[in-house]
């Protein structure tokens, strides 16, 4: 395709958005509209999903070192055996000292009267990299020399892992469910743009056009619009989302939930968003104009 | 040059018989009258000319291309060949005379260059110098028409197609279009025009071809072979 040629066809994309001005103005609406509803699916989930992970983190499991081994330092040096085993994210050593002290803090002082040290058992508190495999690291660092116990609440980090489960996969069908209304929206939009101008893509077929030179001047438009669409939808989820951080961070339930900060999301989130509207934008305009083209 | 051997077409939708078995040769450089009742096959005849219906059985060749077997988006290659007039004229109702005339030389990719220069001689030809920059609207019935006759032949195509190219125009104004064809048909243009007007057709001492019910019933150079005779 020759430059000028190339001009023309990007012009006449241009000319169709401004002569189409009103249409023009619903199909970018619907994208906007469309991936603000899908980004905040996303976005809940994503927060749903970093909120659990927290919640992980706070379910611990306890590994008991044997008696035998008395000593502070021999039983911390276990440590680097711990570390070891798989999906072992951290593992801190609490020596029976430190959890007499701990527990004697919480209950009243004249039921421990008394209360020797050595009733407790020198112990590593560990956080897992993923709490799905809990009851596989429960086993193996029940395996390891100088453990003698583990304690691990396999059945509610089941419950969590079921939880972020179904989150994912509705957020995902949402998503895919969204992602077809707008690209069919999109495409009955360029189609009553199309609709208009049937008697003009008639004569361009009978003077000899071929159909991609017909087409180019469609999918540019898509093009253009869905990625109007794309930057107006993420400007507005930005919004929103701002507008929802603050007034959270705000009321009480600020002190136990926590957004995950808008720029951490930022950059993937545009990407994809012009992404998504282009590809809504360029087969919306394919799909609407293929009838014609079959003459 | 149009080559057509046992030609049947017979439309999906209603079962319609269009045509039937129909054998016909245009030559290069002819100017032929295609004439016969509404509902006779005149206008499937110039569609299977132009790739905007396939034939159902038969032999169809276009200015070397043949019809039965060119694939749908090889068609622009047929009409390039060709320049195709309606009754209706057609024309983009926004755009200038100028640019209705230009838009058939951009869309089949020619330079800046060669429109400016071909666009204002094909306008000329066919007596529209000084109407360039008006728009359809603001033009009568008959010039509208010679407007869709300078798109069609702004390409140089072998051959022209009209399908009653008269049918909104007065007589008078009819037999300057007619005198117009003939005159790009000396050039050495392929003419093909599908009427109705026996006046018309019998006003000039061209080859008419009659068609009626889908077959072709007369062929020669003595003018309106009327149905109404048989």
């Amino acid at each position: 395709m020759s430059i000028s040629r190339g001009s023309y066809l990007i012009r006449e994309g241009f000319r169709s958005i401004r002569t189409h001005g009103f249409m023009s103005f619903a199909s970018v609406t619907i994208i906007t509209a469309c991936l603000i509803i899908m980004g905040s699916i996303v976005l809940l989930s994503l927060n749903i999903d970093a909120l659990i992970k927290d919640l992980e983190q706070e379910n611990e499991v306890v590994a008991f070192v044997d008696e035998s081994i008395a000593s502070d330092e021999d039983a911390a040096a276990l440590r680097g055996e711990i570390m070891a085993v798989d999906n072992i994210m951290s593992a801190d050593f609490v020596s029976r000292t430190e959890a007499m002290n701990s527990f004697m803090s919480k209950y009243d002082d004249r039921l421990m009267e008394g209360l020797d040290e050595s009733v407790f058992r020198h112990r590593f508190v560990i956080h897992l990299v993923d709490i799905s495999d809990m009851a596989e690291t429960r086993t193996a660092l029940e395996s390891l020399p100088g453990i003698v116990k583990v304690n691990a609440h396999i059945e509610y980090a089941d419950r969590f892992v079921h939880v972020r489960n179904i989150v994912s996969v509705v957020s995902l069908i949402l998503t895919v469910i969204l992602t077809f209304v707008s690209f069919f929206i999109m495409s009955n939009t360029i189609k009553l743009t199309t609709y208009g101008r049937r008697e003009e893509i008639a004569i361009m077929k009978m003077v000899g056009a071929t159909n991609a030179f017909i087409r180019t001047p469609f999918v540019i438009e898509g093009l253009i619009l869905g990625i109007l669409g794309g930057v107006f939808g993420f400007l507005a989820v930005w919004g929103i989302y701002s507008v929802l951080n603050s007034s959270i961070m705000d009321s009480l339930t600020g002190s136990f939930v926590t957004l995950i900060p808008f720029r951490r999301i930022m950059l993937p989130l545009l990407i994809s968003y012009v992404g998504v509207g282009i590809l809504i934008g360029v087969f919306g305009g394919m799909n609407a104009i293929r009838n014609y083209l079959k003459v | 040059m149009v080559q057509m051997t046992d030609v049947t077409k017979i439309y999906d939708s209603s079962g319609t018989v269009a045509l039937d078995g129909v054998d016909l040769t245009i030559n290069e450089g002819e100017f032929v009258f295609l004439v016969g009742p509404s509902g006779s096959g005149k206008t499937t005849m110039m569609k299977l000319i132009t790739g905007e219906v396939r034939a159902t059985g038969g032999e169809i060749i276009v200015n070397d291309f043949d019809m039965m077997k060119i694939k749908q988006r090889k068609l622009s290659k047929v009409r390039r060949t060709l320049g195709v007039i309606f009754q209706d004229y057609r024309l983009i109702e926004n755009m200038t005379v100028y640019d209705n005339v230009a838009f058939a030389m951009r869309v089949v990719g020619a330079s800046g260059k060669n429109i400016a220069r071909r666009v204002p001689y094909v306008l000329e030809l066919v007596g529209l110098d000084g109407r360039e920059h008006r728009f359809p609207n603001e033009l009568s019935g008959g010039e509208q028409q010679r407007v869709a006759i300078a798109r069609a032949l702004v390409n140089n195509p072998r051959m022209i197609v009209a399908d009653e190219p008269t049918g909104n125009l007065d007589p008078v104004r009819s037999l300057e279009l007619m005198l117009l064809f003939e005159k790009i048909n000396e050039m050495g243009t392929t003419i093909l025009v599908v009427t109705h007007e026996k006046e018309l057709v019998n006003a000039f001492s061209k080859r008419v071809i009659t068609i009626e019910e889908g077959h072709v019933i007369s062929d020669g150079m003595d003018g309106y072979y009327s149905y109404e005779h048989q």
